[in-house]
């Protein structure tokens, strides 16, 4: 009984880990490659969410909805870098920040005027809509069980894609050394719009797939945004492995957290980044 | 960071008089406006000494600026009720200063970028100690005791009526106060040697400043001043939420300090009257402030590269 439970509570720790690996690899990469900060990753993330209301409320299936998240998140993502992002590559942190920062004000708004400031439900899938017995008389909702294998099965296609592919190894050294990437004749703003938009759609894509998880509502990406910004902390600025680690890491603290000490769960990982600052402040897997 | 010209000052100078001149000619609730006004200029000020000063963009100053509005909450639950403004505006500028010594040499381990999470990360840890614990009143906020307006026998009997002038005189009192003190402050080794670390760190530390210490003095200063600001916002508001540490508040004064200018010290204070004024007419005209403040921060980000304080009647003759 003891044990079905904490078994429970691991697997959401890493679900919820791997979801935030999802929005902090993208926010990682898209800092390391472009040395933009995007307050707005947030935003983005609860804009996936809403496309997967809008659509799974439309359609009645989240199996749509998904793809759309992941295609409309790229496109979405290409175009802010095209039209905002660009022009902001060479200006200070603070212009960067206010920039972010009137995104979110005006994400939220057009979230308002087009639909409400409701709480909403997205239903799980009717197909998975069912509990998988695991041990004993513990059983685990399919639903979740599917989230996390999209997340490991994304996880994994994008370290195929960064490891072995030559713009991934592009993106790499991008991140390592801007400079260095336009000497090679790499054409370093298509690498930029590639990043942004892969970025974006990875948040998206993470809020699809929440949205049946928890409630959506205004302002739901506020929450994902610090405790990514603690996992890209943790793992070091631009490193996709050092985002993997620390997200599941942070996913299982906050959620075990959660369930045996609840008094001290909203500060675990802040203590965890300040241990962290003090013996690595370059993050666990930052590269020197 | 640029002072103000003569011709600055003077302006300067009378738009504190019109100011302090506002109960004879203003309605309580111009006099409100202006209040927040103030408020938010002190706010942005402390701001400054950061981000004009040393370069340091910080995202936890709304949590300093909330722990200083809190501390009036505390002080008043004290046996013998609320004291006077006399202990409780050091008392709270002590705690929020407290707050980021203890923050500060963990956040000042890191720059650039890995500084803005990390202070973004503390401060919203900050927030999240009001917002779930019973510390501070819980998550909708508390009503809270005034301290008093006394010193030395003399001082105002706060009335219903007499309440929006009495506080625009104080509030006026402690920013002049505080712009004073930091006018001083960037005119001693201290603030030449900050300005010295905005221009080149490494090289300030080549010539041997101890550039952390620098740093973490104007951390914490700048941690007590927000402390200041928020015990003000307190004082006239009487009332204090978890609201107040939220980092979308930090953002805001970013927003402010550039809107006014960062080259120069009373950048923040035009800022944070332009910033009050356009709030008050995008809510006259539209229901929707966040489009309203989105497009000028937006505006402001693409248009204005040295704020308010920048803008010259005429271009300036190349030299």
């Amino acid at each position: 009984m003891r044990l079905a439970e904490l078994l429970a509570e691991i697997l959401n720790g890493l679900q919820y880990g791997l979801l935030l690996f999802l929005i902090s690899s993208g926010l990682t990469l898209i800092f390391g490659v472009m040395r933009v900060i995007n307050l707005a990753h947030g935003s983005l993330f609860m804009i996936g969410a809403y496309v997967a209301y809008v659509i799974a409320g439309a359609t009645g299936s989240l199996w749509l909805a998904l793809p759309a998240a992941l295609l409309g998140g790229a496109l979405f993502g290409a175009v802010l870098e095209r039209g905002l992002f660009r022009r902001f590559r060479e200006r200070e942190h603070l212009d960067q920040v206010l920039l972010t920062f009137a995104l979110i004000l005006l994400f939220e708004e057009a979230r308002a005027a087009l639909l409400d400031n409701q709480f909403h439900s997205v239903a799980v899938p009717a197909a998975l809509d069912f509990s998988v017995p695991v041990v004993g008389d513990f059983a685990y909702s399919a639903y979740r069980i599917a989230v996390l294998g999209i997340c490991l099965f994304v996880a994994a296609l994008m370290f195929m894609f960064v490891e072995r592919t030559r713009l991934g190894s592009a993106i790499r050294a991008a991140a390592e050394n801007p400079e260095m990437v336009d000497l090679l004749g790499i054409d370093a703003r298509r690498l930029h719009t590639l990043v942004f938009a892969g970025g974006t759609a990875l948040a998206m894509l993470a809020g699809a797939l929440a949205a049946p998880l928890q409630s959506v509502y205004p302002g739901m990406g506020d929450g994902y945004l610090i405790i990514s910004f603690v996992v890209v902390v943790i793992g070091g600025l631009g490193s996709i492995a050092g985002a993997f680690w620390a997200a599941l890491l942070i996913g299982l603290i906050d959620t075990l957290g959660k369930a045996y000490v609840p008094q001290a769960a909203g500060s675990a990982v802040y203590l965890l980044m300040a241990c962290v600052l003090l013996w690595r402040p370059s993050g666990l897997f930052a590269r020197a | 960071m640029r002072s103000s010209s003569w011709r600055g000052n003077l302006l300067l100078t009378l738009a504190a008089l019109a100011i302090a001149c506002m109960p004879f000619y203003a309605s309580p609730y111009h006099m409100q406006l202006a209040s927040t006004a103030m408020i938010a200029a002190m706010f942005a000020l402390s701001l400054q000494l950061l981000l004009g000063g040393a370069g340091m963009v910080s995202l936890a100053q709304a949590a300093f600026f909330g722990i200083g509005a809190y501390s009036v909450h505390f002080l008043g639950r004290l046996p013998g009720g609320a004291p006077s403004i006399l202990l409780s505006l050091p008392a709270a500028s002590l705690l929020a200063g407290t707050a980021a010594l203890l923050i500060g040499p963990f956040a000042l381990r890191t720059r650039g970028f890995f500084f803005l999470m990390t202070t973004l990360a503390f401060g919203q840890m900050l927030f999240f100690v009001f917002h779930d614990t019973p510390l501070g009143g819980g998550a909708d906020g508390v009503f809270i005791q005034r301290p008093a307006l006394t010193a030395f026998g003399f001082g105002f009997e706060l009335t219903r009526a007499n309440r929006p002038a009495v506080f625009v005189l104080v509030n006026l009192a402690v920013l002049t106060a505080m712009y004073a003190l930091l006018w001083r402050l960037m005119r001693t080794l201290f603030g030449h040697a900050l300005l010295g670390i905005r221009a080149n760190e490494h090289r300030m530390s080549a010539m041997g400043h101890d550039v952390l210490r620098l740093k973490l003095a104007a951390f914490v200063l700048s941690g007590a001043l927000a402390g200041v600001a928020g015990h003000m916002a307190a004082l006239t508001d009487a009332f204090v939420n978890p609201e107040l540490l939220d980092w979308h508040r930090s953002a805001e004064a970013l927003l402010i300090v550039l809107l006014g200018g960062i080259g120069a010290l009373h950048g923040p204070i035009l800022g944070a009257f332009a910033f009050t004024l356009i709030g008050e007419l995008g809510q006259s005209i539209t229901e929707r402030q966040r489009l309203v403040e989105g497009l000028v921060v937006l505006g402001a980000v693409l248009l204005l590269r040295h704020g308010l304080a920048g803008l010259r009647w005429r271009r300036a003759v190349p030299t």
